[in-house]
């Protein structure tokens, strides 16, 4: 790793650690005993470590490889090592949460592993984590492929990468130990998020500069989300973290945003969290992994551009959806209601080129299991788009919204298309990366399959229950008009739901460790291919074939 | 100093917000089914199955 790179490269990088270093003891001198101290010792650590291993092969032999004839994969397979990585201890997190909503004992009488606490590791774990980290290590892959241009940068995508797992870090410990900004999916403090921003803004100029590098003439369409991805959560993450800390030496922190501005920047921020970082970068893998795993081109390319612009511009505009029925304007809760009905046309065209590219390989996904993750995928991008712009209707959203409901909606999103796709595509890059025939087991790839999706479908079909029940006891009125139900009745109702909940995520997670051990066992043991521009006859795609 | 109204806010909101949205449609049509772009989209849409895994330099 640090082998190939020049010894100006290893200089940038010592220089950037002992900064990085410089400034942990500076938290740590002025935040002292308050969370603040603690991530400076962390920053110490974590940038301390890495210098150490710089700095012991900083006198090794500089690489004499051509650059310009490969691509650029190292950081790729650091990021699918962590993203799995995450993926465990993310979906472990989920467990442990929902088992507590079952048995509230499972809190153990401790502070930091109280539910309001635990439950943003789990989300920040699979979501920045886990996702996150998938969503690094394929932009990488794809823009390099689809530009045939190698990364414009050695040391960057490193700077990249570990950058944003030291936020990880920063934020997931900071949960622990009461640290929080009280903003949904955007929780971690000050100091975090400014170190994001200068992360993502290094991520923005690598992947310009290596689109900038290209020859094709044309910026293929998976490139185009990665962008919009990259972009627009860069945008959301700036403003809606705009805060004052208390001082210095402070992880408390208030924001800028005075009451129902707030709420409404925060759930701008927040649905388009779900548009451009759980829904933009993964669409740009489907629309690589998919059509290359087929051996099939996209169904149709022009759809697929009406449905990008489409999604960009519609979701910017749905985030008021959450906040019906509250002191928003009713026009903006209107806005934000129809925006979402239409952005069922853009999401829909894309699960449906992504099903139609496999219409006559349907043979194929039957018989190849990463094949079937990225087709249910697909399937279950259509089902919960379509329920979300329903839950988003201001009637319905009176029933769903504050219940299970919502919690069920999210997870047919984020196990059912997320995750899926994520796992259809490691299963596709692996092998290709460290230039594997193929997974080191087919069979397993199979089980996980199968794992995830009795997995989600338990979670969902529970949570559906739940919420709808839920819902309605809340809004169930005696002869004299008061409350039929106590909110602890409806909470005795849900026990059964929650114990089926907690077992689905178990299922999924089960998964998720099958993959890790499949990926691991892939890199160690499986014989290298042969080699794949030396003899291998072209295979040709036939469109409509 | 200028203050701009809730009224006026929303007015400009209903009928220009419309209007961009709109001609952005139209932009967004016109670029993906204009004729000489086939050939580049065509192109793109099968140019990703190559196995050829060399960057072009």
């Amino acid at each position: 790793m640090i082998g190939r790179l020049t010894s100006t490269e290893r200089q940038y990088a010592a220089v950037v650690l002992s900064l990085l270093v410089v400034a942990g003891i500076a938290m740590a001198a002025l935040g002292r005993n308050d969370a603040l101290g603690v991530h400076g010792v962390l920053v110490i650590l974590f940038a301390g470590g890495l210098l150490y291993a710089v700095l012991s092969a900083f006198f090794e032999p500089e690489p004499r490889e051509d650059r310009e004839a490969s691509y650029y994969d190292d950081p790729i397979k650091a990021g699918i090592v962590l993203s799995m990585a995450w993926a465990v201890f993310g979906m472990f997190m989920g467990v442990w949460v929902a088992a507590q909503l079952a048995w509230p004992s499972l809190a153990f009488d401790a502070a930091w592993s109280t539910f309001g606490r635990l439950r943003p590791t789990h989300t920040s774990g699979v979501i920045f984590g886990f996702g996150g980290n998938a969503l690094i290590a394929t932009s990488f892959h794809v823009v390099q492929r689809t530009s045939r241009a190698r990364l414009a940068g050695q040391f960057s995508p490193w700077f990249v990468l570990f950058g944003f797992n030291l936020f990880c870090v920063l934020a997931v410990s900071g949960y622990l130990l009461g640290v929080t900004q009280s903003k949904e999916y955007a929780e971690a403090e000050w100091y975090a998020d400014l170190w994001l921003v200068i992360v993502w803004i290094t991520y923005l100029v690598l992947f310009l500069r290596t689109i900038a590098r290209r020859r094709e003439p044309h910026i293929y369409v998976a490139n185009w989300y990665f962008m919009a991805f990259i972009v627009v959560v860069a945008i959301l993450h700036i403003v809606n973290n705009l805060a004052v800390p208390i001082s210095w030496g402070h992880a408390k922190s208030y924001t800028i945003w005075p009451g129902v501005q707030d709420a409404m920047v925060q759930w701008w921020y927040g649905h388009n969290a779900v548009a451009f970082f759980l829904t933009a970068g993964f669409l740009g893998m489907l629309y690589y992994y998919l059509p290359v795993r087929a051996q099939r081109p996209i169904f149709s390319y022009r759809l697929s551009i009406l449905s990008f612009w489409g999604i960009t511009f519609f979701y910017m505009w749905a985030g008021s959806h959450h906040l019906h029925y509250t002191a928003l304007p009713h026009w903006v809760q209107t806005l934000g209601m129809t925006f979402s009905v239409m952005l069922l046309v853009p999401s829909w065209a894309s699960a449906g080129n992504a099903l139609l590219t496999l219409n006559g390989a349907w043979h194929r996904v039957r018989d190849d299991a990463t094949l079937r993750f990225m087709m249910a995928a697909a399937v279950f991008y259509g089902l919960s788009t379509f329920e979300g712009s329903f839950m988003a209707i201001r009637p319905v959203n009176a029933l769903s919204h504050y219940t299970d409901w919502t919690v069920g909606h999210v997870h047919a999103g984020a196990l059912g298309w997320v995750a899926l796709i994520t796992f259809g595509s490691l299963y596709t890059l692996v092998p290709a990366l460290w230039k594997r025939e193929r997974m080191y087991s087919a069979r397993l790839v199979e089980v996980h399959f199968w794992l995830a999706i009795a997995g989600t479908l338990i979670y969902v079909f529970a949570m559906w229950n739940s919420g709808i029940i839920q819902g309605l006891m809340w809004r169930t009125y005696t002869e004299d008009g008061a409350l039929a139900y106590s909110f602890v009745d409806s909470l005795v109702a849900m026990y059964p739901y929650y114990i089926a909940r907690a077992f689905g995520g178990l299922l999924f997670l089960i998964g998720a460790l099958i993959c890790s051990y499949n990926i691991w066992m892939t890199v160690r043991s499986v014989p290298l291919a042969e080699r794949r521009d030396s003899d291998v006859p072209a295979a040709v795609a036939v469109p409509g074939e | 100093m200028f203050e701009i109204s809730h009224e006026t806010l929303v007015a400009f909101s209903k009928s220009w917000g419309l209007f961009y949205l709109m001609g952005f449609f139209l932009c967004v049509v016109a670029y993906a089914f204009w004729p000489s772009n086939r050939k580049r989209f065509d192109r793109a849409k099968t140019s990703i199955l190559d196995r050829d895994d060399k960057p072009w330099k």
